[in-house]
């Protein structure tokens, strides 16, 4: 294992740590920004540069490996002034007069430049430039793009190429300006993205943002971590909660999904939460009026459970069935097939999540 | 400046001119790393704008002129401007160009005009689609240029860490030829070369010699090749076309048979390049490691006519038709067919199988400029001839051959005779060749990009032979499958750009016999190509996965060094042998070579998506 010093202190780094990985493993804070873990290390923005003992430049920490004897200084003098150059160049294109001011910006307060120049006291860019304003993309029901909020980190190029692998989203050319091609305008239809939003999520400022953050602030909410409903793959998600309702899901880092979510899990997995027309309590038909009528769980449980005993006893379990419905998680719908072995004793099982 | 009109001084008129010199040769560094994947209309722009920055301010047209137009251009680039501003620029370029005084103005207008119509499509997509056309992006400049896309800065590196097996196989990985790229490959991986901007490119052939010559190519194991398909394919032509076909199918798990017509495998690497430029045992290495990667069948002395290909595209799955361009172009003049008189090709065939010719007190003429005209030349001077000539009909600079094989010629004693165009053959009483009569040429017009000789106005003239050499380019011998049915166009296949030939789906070709003849790598890149299209047909996607780690790269040495040169055994030695030619670099060059990579897989575009271009 390679040893490295770090600000004056040397800690152990793992084989082929970049300096980063390194510093976050010793608790030690070097800012990024279009860095993203496992998605993203292109080393484009410059705000990760740290110095190296013996080199000449500054190098980006984000995708610098470590080596053996390595003395890193993550702050001083130096790379304050190159990193709030670096971020002064980033908001000089970042569109601050144009479709939305900081204030307006669906991710007021979310922002990871907002808050990257708060910290180095980046107040005002320095480099205006005057910039035609490029339409808005948002012909996408769940997604939208704003390019003049863009500052090309390549970030949600990564969550769309390199993590969900669904190689819809790309950088393009326009002359020496690279841009980003999001699939978010009028023929949204017919290209592959699938509109999971994990460039959206990736998106570290308010270009690519899921269209529903308009109805919150990120300080109104509050995130409760809970298991996607939606099918048997059990991705984690943080269900953004604001005055007791839900108004958004985030991918959380869990086994299954590294943090990902499918269109499903980050779309339409909550809104039914608050339907006017949601069923909260049981249901029993009035065999008089036809009519469903309210009921307890006991109630409901015990017609449910003394018909079908009926059934079972009159006809065998070969008249009964169970079928499970796909939203349901692979350890209920276990339960539910072993409820219908021993207590229904039928095979008759089965399940629609090959949906 | 009256009172000193009756002195002189010397000093400079423009003191900077002097210093501007290293600055402007930065600058053509510069313009020759150009990367691969640039828009077209930024690199003109950056034309333009060096052009509009030479003004000397005095004409309306390029004084004023040329800032509008470059202001025009910045919008058309930056894919903001419309169609109409488009047209209302050329119709200024064409006011620039006819109206400017000097050619600072006429000759920037002319070139804007030009690259207008040369990249049509593209500055199209920039005012109707307002982006780029799909496919401009920058990518690592050697492994783009590369046809077979080889992971160059992945092997210099390996070669720094000392891995030469693991860079043998990394090169493996795309071209199963590491041994004749190393050797004989004409290297486009070095034409942009980003190093360019700090001194000069790598010398990426001489690293790659450095590998194979410290891990022979047969000594380097084979990957695993995967499961047997029972699919067959037969590949006609067992040259580096044909054989990195047979390469990657054999990986595949598929069952090759390799037609050739020759006693020995190898093509043109055997039978066109002398063995003092790429010696035999070491062609061997990468048969033998080619042969061994699964299931490849080779018959040799097998030649393939129109009843053979019947019977082989109703055998086999599927073909590839990989037979080169085989046969010497003639010349039509008088004698052609004296005695003495000789195809090139033939020449060097004849060598490939150990027949070599002694030409002991000969006078050889050989005519032609390109590789094989000084493959002959070189090999004349080695069969003992008494004086050797070449005679090309443009000049020296004009001549396709690379300029250190024409330089080596030179230095082993070769004269060249250029400006002087054949016209026919003068026998002996007893019909044999005796000299060869040529008529001055005068350098010309620039035509297709090249200046072309027109006949000079100055009498014929002799040069004293007894044997002449006919290295005037190959034909490809396609009609048996003509008669077959397949369809050429001037002797070459004619195929789709996955290389089916046209109207078939089981029946491929590539290499020299469908471009033309050209160099070995992108015989080899077409067969990799080949193999994976086949692969496709048959219905799999076999994947070949290469498990080589890729050293971590080091930050660029920024300090600018010499490019490390091969260098050759003394020409006054070399010349009476057929050993290779070539000395090896020393570690210590390698090292300070492997150090001056910039490594473009690592920094800038190459580590976004999208930033290599590879086939694997």
């Amino acid at each position: 294992m390679p040893s490295i010093k770090i600000d004056g202190t040397v800690f152990e780094a793992a084989e082929g740590a970049t300096i980063l990985e390194a510093a976050q493993q010793a608790g030690i804070r070097i800012p990024t920004l279009c860095y993203l873990k496992d998605a993203n290390a292109i080393a484009s923005c410059r705000v990760c540069v740290v110095e190296v003992e013996g080199q000449e430049h500054p190098v980006p920490a984000c995708a610098t490996a470590v080596r053996d004897g390595m003395s890193v200084t993550t702050d001083s003098l130096k790379i304050r002034a190159y990193r709030q150059v670096a971020l002064d160049l980033i908001i000089s294109d970042h569109g601050l007069d144009s479709t939305r001011y900081c204030f307006s910006c669906d991710k007021n307060g979310a922002c990871e430049l907002q808050a990257l120049c708060r910290e180095y006291g980046v107040l005002e860019p320095t480099y205006r430039q005057a910039k035609e304003h490029k339409p808005i993309l948002d012909a996408n029901p769940f997604l939208s793009f704003d390019p003049n909020l863009c500052i090309v980190c390549q970030r949600c190029v990564g969550a769309c190429n390199a993590t969900a692998r669904n190689h819809t989203l790309a950088t393009g050319k326009r002359g020496v300006r690279t841009v980003i091609e999001a699939p978010f305008g009028e023929d949204w239809l017919a290209t592959g993205c699938e509109s999971c939003g994990n460039c959206a999520q990736a998106c570290p400022t308010g270009a690519i943002a899921v269209k529903r953050r308009g109805g919150y602030r990120s300080w109104e909410t509050e995130r409760v971590r809970t298991t996607c409903p939606h099918c048997g793959v059990g991705c984690q998600l943080d269900l953004v909660v604001k005055d007791g309702r839900v108004v958004d899901a985030e991918g959380a880092p869990g086994p299954s999904n590294q943090g990902l979510l499918c269109v499903k899990g980050r779309s339409a997995s909550f809104d039914f939460v608050d339907a006017p027309d949601r069923i909260r309590t049981p249901l029993v038909k009035n065999s008089a009026t036809g009519e469903f009528e309210s009921a307890t769980w006991d109630e409901a449980l015990d017609l449910v459970a003394a018909r079908f005993a009926e059934i079972r006893d009159a006809q065998g379990g070969g008249a009964l069935a169970a079928f499970a419905c796909s939203r349901a998680t692979n350890e209920d719908i276990y339960l539910f097939q072993k409820m219908a072995r021993t207590v229904f004793r039928t095979n008759n099982v089965d399940c629609c999540a090959r949906v | 400046m009256g009172e000193t009109l009756a002195k002189l001084s010397i000093a400079s008129k423009v003191e900077d001119d002097a210093l501007l010199g290293a600055f402007l040769e930065r600058h053509g560094r510069r313009i020759a790393a150009m990367p691969p994947g640039i828009c077209p209309v930024a690199a003109q722009l950056s034309l333009l704008q060096a052009a509009a920055a030479q003004t000397c301010g005095k004409c309306v047209p390029c004084r004023d002129g040329l800032p509008r137009l470059v202001a025009m251009i910045e919008r058309v680039a930056a894919c903001e401007a419309g169609e109409d501003e488009l047209r209302a620029c050329r119709s200024l370029a064409e006011m620039v160009r006819d109206t400017s005084d000097c050619a600072i103005g006429y000759e920037a207008a002319q070139a804007l005009l030009e690259g207008m119509d040369a990249f049509a499509s593209e500055y199209e997509s920039h005012v109707r689609s307002h982006g780029c056309r799909e496919g401009v992006k920058q990518s690592v400049p050697c492994e783009t240029l590369c046809p077979a896309h080889v992971n160059v800065p992945g092997y210099i590196a390996l070669v720094e860490a000392g891995d030469y097996a693991g860079a043998v196989g990394m090169v493996r990985k795309d071209n199963p030829f590491p041994t004749a790229c190393a050797l004989v490959c004409e290297h486009p991986c070095e034409a942009h070369c980003r190093r360019t901007l700090i001194d000069a490119p790598l010398n990426i052939r001489g690293i790659k010699k450095y590998a194979v010559d410290h891990a022979p190519a047969d000594t380097v194991p084979i990957p695993v090749h995967s499961a047997d398909t029972a699919r067959t394919v037969a590949i006609i032509g067992g040259g580096p076309s044909g054989l990195t076909c047979a390469y990657f199918l054999a990986l595949m798990g598929h069952r090759v048979t390799v037609f050739e017509a020759r006693k020995q495998l190898g093509g043109m690497l055997r039978y066109g390049i002398p063995a003092y430029r790429f010696p035999r045992e070491r062609l061997d290495e990468d048969i033998r490691g080619i042969l061994s990667a699964g299931s490849i069948t080779a018959r040799c002395e097998c030649p393939v006519g129109l009843h053979e290909m019947g019977e082989i595209a109703e055998t086999y799955d599927a073909v590839y038709i990989a037979i080169g361009a085989q046969t010497g172009k003639t010349l039509r003049m008088d004698h052609a067919d004296a005695a003495g008189v000789m195809s090139a090709v033939d020449l060097l065939g004849r060598i490939g199988d150990g027949d070599y010719p002694d030409f002991s007190g000969k006078r050889v003429v050989v005519v032609g400029g390109g590789n094989v005209a000084m493959d002959c030349a070189r090999t004349s001077v080695r069969a003992g001839a008494a004086e050797v000539t070449v005679v090309y009909r443009r000049r020296k600079e004009d001549m396709t051959a690379l300029s250190a094989e024409i330089e080596s010629a030179i230095a082993e004693g070769v004269e060249m005779i250029v400006l002087q165009a054949p016209v026919g053959i003068e026998t002996d009483e007893a019909g044999r060749c005796a000299a060869l009569i040529t008529q001055p040429q005068m350098i010309g017009p620039v035509r297709g990009g090249r200046p072309a000789p027109i006949a000079a106005d100055k009498p014929q003239d002799r040069v004293e032979a007894d044997v002449v050499l006919i290295a005037v380019g190959q034909d490809i011998q396609a009609a048996p499958f003509e008669e077959y049915g397949l369809e050429t166009n001037r002797g070459c296949f004619v195929v789709d750009e996955y290389l089916a030939v046209t109207g078939r789906d089981n029946v491929f070709a590539g290499g020299d016999c469908q471009t033309g003849p050209a160099t070995a790598i992108k015989a080899i890149a077409a067969g990799r190509v080949v193999a994976r299209n086949i692969d496709e047909y048959l219905g799999y996607h076999h994947t070949l996965r290469s498990d080589i780690p890729v050293p971590q790269a080091h930050e660029n040495d920024r300090t600018p060094r010499g490019r490390v040169e091969i260098t050759e055994r003394p020409a006054r030695v070399r010349r009476n042998d057929f050993d290779h030619v070539e000395n090896g670099m020393s570690r210590e060059e390698v090292e300070q070579e492997c150090g001056r990579c910039l490594r473009c897989d690592r920094f800038g575009f190459g580590v976004s998506e999208g930033g290599r271009q590879q086939y694997a």
